[in-house]
């Protein structure tokens, strides 16, 4: 009777719980039980809401599916089983079959190749000023006295407004849609090197001054590679930023492009082309972070290492 | 010549009424070869004190020197080792030590044997250290105590004249703490290394210091120093010397002293007055 009530008790398990669930992270992934313990965490509700918690991976990626899957799901029986308007509301399969015949009759690649253009070069035009900018604002208080504040007032200053500007100062042309992603992305890219900059831990700039290093060794050894993480995600997220400029750069007098098609086709009411052209967008952009955050791990290993 | 030599000196952070005095009338020197450890209350300006002589800090008035010349900055002659984070994480173990290697002070009028020097130097401050294993590893890989060993050994790698050291074995727990003792007193000895050595530890402070300031808070200033009535060679079992002992008590006393509460009682009788 004893031995039995004592082998049925840890089958309930109300007390070694918490423990187990702390525990299971330093799991080996190949012991044979791993598979079957996330189930087992499923089936109750605490570890799941563990704050800061750990989640299996292949649960991470159901969720983040479920999560995507779920509102595509409304979309679709929203247009299919609703009284809504399919000219107003088209469905996935109208928004699907367009961008196949954007892409064989219209010319899909030309835009997206167009549009890349714009994007990439403003952004790059952008990084190319900000990052030495910026590195001057967050090493040299002069510097920063100098141009923080200016730079403070004109990044609030509303880049489509400049549109006017822009046109009449670089014309229609290609220069103009450039100038508008630069002046959308610089502003707030000058003040976020700055922060990076900063943010480098002031013991390791004394380190270096008390081993003998000179200014231009402290810049070049220590505060570029101690800042270079922050840096590539600053570059990470201008460019998201730049691609959401994209349309507003390409009102300007545009004949080609993804903003383009997409202004284009409000005129003619083919909101199938509008919804193509907001999704495409949305997942160039997913690719190029993705792009970044490869980089990311390829280039600073020693953050993606864990002992 | 005094390796360190601080006359007078006033250290006044901000201006007007809210400006706190940090060190008040400094008056220290410290011959070439000693080993000087600093205790105090927190707030004691000890670490300031310490920045001062490394030049990260500019003093308001009074002089400071090293080796009979005024302090203008920080120099490869005076190396610093700080309690944490100063560590390059992109680095590895090997290269965070050879460092100082790349910058001109160290570059400079070198030929190839010095090259060999150095690099000889590099291998043996690691096994020193006792890091060959984890040579190739980057500082986040690490505990706290090696990464500690790698700040040491990468301040010596510069071959400092006077080595400054705040609080280095803070973060570290008591055995690794006592390891690191002995080392550090046997390899200063061997460089013949002037130090000065900012602690809150008292045991610590006497084992190494061969002479104790002990400073005072509010403002900073130096209240006392004591010899250390140890040998020349230290070893763990003179922490139970009743010379030891009696110096720990003397200053223990003299730092609670200072700290502005008189008694463990009268700290204790403040807590119950709060929590009522």
């Amino acid at each position: 009777m004893n031995p039995t009530a004592l082998s049925s008790q840890p089958g309930r398990q109300p007390m070694t719980h918490p423990s187990l669930a702390a525990e299971h992270p330093g799991q080996p992934a190949n012991d044979g039980t791993v598979s079957g313990a996330p189930g087992q965490q499923r089936s109750r509700s605490a570890p799941f809401w563990t704050i800061r918690g750990w989640l299996a991976q292949r649960t991470y990626w159901t969720l983040a599916a479920i999560g995507l899957a779920v509102p595509l799901a409304c979309w679709a029986l929203l247009t299919t089983f609703g009284s809504v308007n399919r000219v107003f509301l088209p469905s996935p399969t109208d928004v699907a079959h367009r961008l196949v015949t954007w892409f064989s009759d219209d010319d899909l690649l030309a835009d997206f190749g167009i549009s890349c253009f714009r994007v990439v070069a403003g952004w790059a035009l952008s990084a190319v000023l900000a990052l030495p900018l910026g590195l001057l604002i967050g090493t040299f208080r002069v510097v920063q006295a100098l141009l923080e504040p200016l730079t403070d007032f004109v990044r609030y200053m509303p880049a489509v407004a400049f549109i006017p500007l822009v046109m009449l100062w670089v014309g229609i042309d290609e220069g103009a849609k450039v100038a508008i992603i630069f002046i959308g992305t610089f502003f707030q890219m000058v003040l976020m090197v700055a922060e990076d900059v900063r943010r480098v831990p002031m013991a390791q700039i004394e380190a270096a001054q008390t081993l003998g290093a000179t200014r231009g060794e402290i810049i070049e050894k220590v505060i570029i590679p101690s800042s270079k993480p922050a840096l590539l995600d600053t570059l990470r997220i201008t460019m998201g930023w730049a691609w959401t400029y994209l349309v507003v750069a390409e009102l300007v007098a545009a004949n080609s492009g993804l903003g383009y098609a997409i202004i284009k086709a409000q005129r003619f009411l083919q909101t199938d082309k509008i919804f193509a052209g907001i999704l495409l967008i949305g997942a160039i952009g997913l690719a190029i972070d993705q792009l970044f955050r490869l980089l990311h791990r390829f280039a600073f290993p020693y953050l993606h290492t864990r002992s | 010549m005094n390796a360190i030599s601080c006359r007078s000196v006033n250290k006044v952070f901000g201006t007007g009424r809210r400006s706190v005095t940090a060190l008040q009338n400094i008056c220290l020197d410290i011959p070439e070869g000693e080993f000087v450890t600093m205790v105090g209350a927190s707030g004691c300006g000890k670490s300031t004190l310490l920045r001062t002589v490394a030049g990260l800090e500019v003093h308001s008035s009074g002089d400071v020197c090293a080796y009979g010349t005024a302090i203008r900055g920080p120099s490869a002659e005076r190396a610093m080792v700080f309690q944490n984070y100063s560590l390059y994480p992109w680095l590895t173990v090997m290269e965070n030590i050879k460092f100082p290697r790349q910058l001109s002070v160290h570059t400079r009028n070198r030929t190839t044997s010095d090259v060999e020097v150095a690099s000889g130097r590099a291998d043996a401050l690691l096994q020193l250290m006792g890091l060959e294993q984890v040579a190739d590893a980057y500082p986040s890989q690490l505990s706290g105590g090696m990464q500690q060993r790698v700040a040491i050994a990468r301040a010596l790698m510069a071959r400092p004249r006077i080595l400054l050291m705040d609080e280095p074995f803070g973060a570290l727990d008591a055995q690794t703490r006592e390891v690191m003792h002995d080392l550090i007193l046997h390899v200063c000895a061997l460089e013949g290394c002037t130090v000065l050595f900012v602690t809150h530890d008292v045991d610590e402070a006497i084992y190494l210091g061969q002479r104790v300031v002990l400073m005072a808070p509010r403002p900073g200033r130096i209240d006392s120093t004591y010899d250390v009535p140890l040998p020349g060679n230290r070893a763990v079992e003179m922490k139970h010397s009743p010379e030891f002992l009696a110096l720990k008590s003397r200053i223990v006393e003299r730092i609670r002293e200072t700290s502005g509460l008189r008694t463990d009682l009268e700290l204790l009788q403040r807590l119950a007055r709060r929590t009522k």
